[in-house]
């Protein structure tokens, strides 16, 4: 269950911005995940919903966009969506020696907010 | 209003792994972040990984667990400083943890300090410390499906240890196709199948973390 530290990282980063934008409230969170990595949707949400309470973000949606790998083979310059288990040897030649482009972000991308003109 | 962040969020964790990675290679020692489940045998494989390299490299040890300070007292008496962390309930350590426990330590007077992190196949595999590596450790008792259950972590490894390969005709362990799925993972991850009490295959291993130890020092002095 690293979901718990993973959603306290995004609420820091939210409420921050947010205060430094004047917010009365947070309505809604957008994060990037990696497909790769071992951050579970159900797990995040759960997590989200358990530490909000109290804060700004109280209430809010976190909506979390998750997002393919791919990768470009160092080889022959090809590029390729994968899952976790065909992104280790190139389809096109081969090669082995492989650049992950995307699959294990962990992003905060913006935040919705209420400002004290609209409360 | 909407306002953009884009921001890292691990980036308080991160930053900090970055800072770590600074210390260690500017003090030229080599660190390992060592994963594996509970009871696969990660302070075996430390202990006899100390008895490989202690002739040639001054060792230190950082010992995670949510509680307890049992590792920490096998390794001292083994003769060589361990530093324990508590982590309280939580599943994997964090670079600020790691930064304290490496406070107590003089970096100066070491060539290689390894982590036991908290075991588990799963959290531990997200979150950078800071280390020079990743290794892992997978136990034949395990059986060889993990890689397909716990992907992350044989895709963030350097190298996958194999221990416990001696109960290997006593448990149903096709390692054929256990290299396979670790290979569609993870190209090029070298896999040493060891027996970490009894010391079979821990040399290969050994001189593997040899190798990067001495390259890793080759790039701190230029």
């Amino acid at each position: 269950m690293h979901e718990m530290g993973i959603a306290e990282g995004i609420l820091s980063s939210s409420l921050e911005a947010a205060e430094g934008a004047g917010a009365v409230r947070i309505t809604s969170v957008f994060v990037t995940i990696g497909e790769l990595t071992e951050v579970s949707e159900d797990a995040l949400q759960f997590a989200w919903e358990a530490i909000c309470p109290g804060t700004l973000a109280e209430g809010s949606v976190l909506d979390i966009t998750m997002v393919p790998a791919s990768s470009r083979c160092a080889d022959c310059g090809h590029e390729w969506v994968h899952d976790r288990y065909s992104g280790a040897q190139c389809p096109s030649c081969g090669g082995w020696v492989i650049m992950l482009r995307q699959g294990r972000e962990m992003r905060i991308d913006s935040i919705d907010i209420d400002e004290e003109s609209d409360a | 209003m909407k306002v953009d962040i884009e921001k890292r969020i691990l980036a308080v964790n991160d930053e900090l792994a970055g800072s770590n990675r600074e210390l260690f290679a500017r003090h030229g020692v080599f660190v390992l972040d060592l994963m594996a489940s509970p009871g696969a045998g990660k302070t075996a494989t430390i202990l006899a990984t100390i008895d490989a390299l202690r002739d040639r490299y001054a060792i230190a040890v950082i010992e995670g667990d949510i509680a307890s300070k049992v590792d920490a007292e096998k390794v001292r008496a083994h003769g060589i400083p361990a530093v324990q962390i508590n982590t309280g309930g939580a599943c994997h350590l964090e670079s600020a943890m790691i930064r304290r426990a490496v406070d107590t330590l003089d970096l100066d007077a070491l060539d290689l300090i390894i982590i036991e992190n908290v075991g588990n196949l799963v959290c531990p595999s997200d979150f950078d410390l800071g280390e020079t590596a990743k290794v892992m450790i997978l136990s034949v008792p395990e059986g060889h499906d993990k890689p397909y259950k716990y992907p992350n972590i044989f895709q963030v490894s350097e190298a996958v240890i194999l221990n416990k390969y001696d109960t290997m005709g006593v448990f149903d362990f096709d390692e054929e196709e256990f290299r396979e799925v670790v290979k569609s993972l993870n190209g090029q991850v070298p896999v040493f199948p060891i027996s970490a009490t009894k010391g079979d295959g821990v040399s290969a291993w050994a001189e593997w973390l040899a190798a990067r130890i001495d390259a890793a020092k080759g790039e701190g002095s230029e």
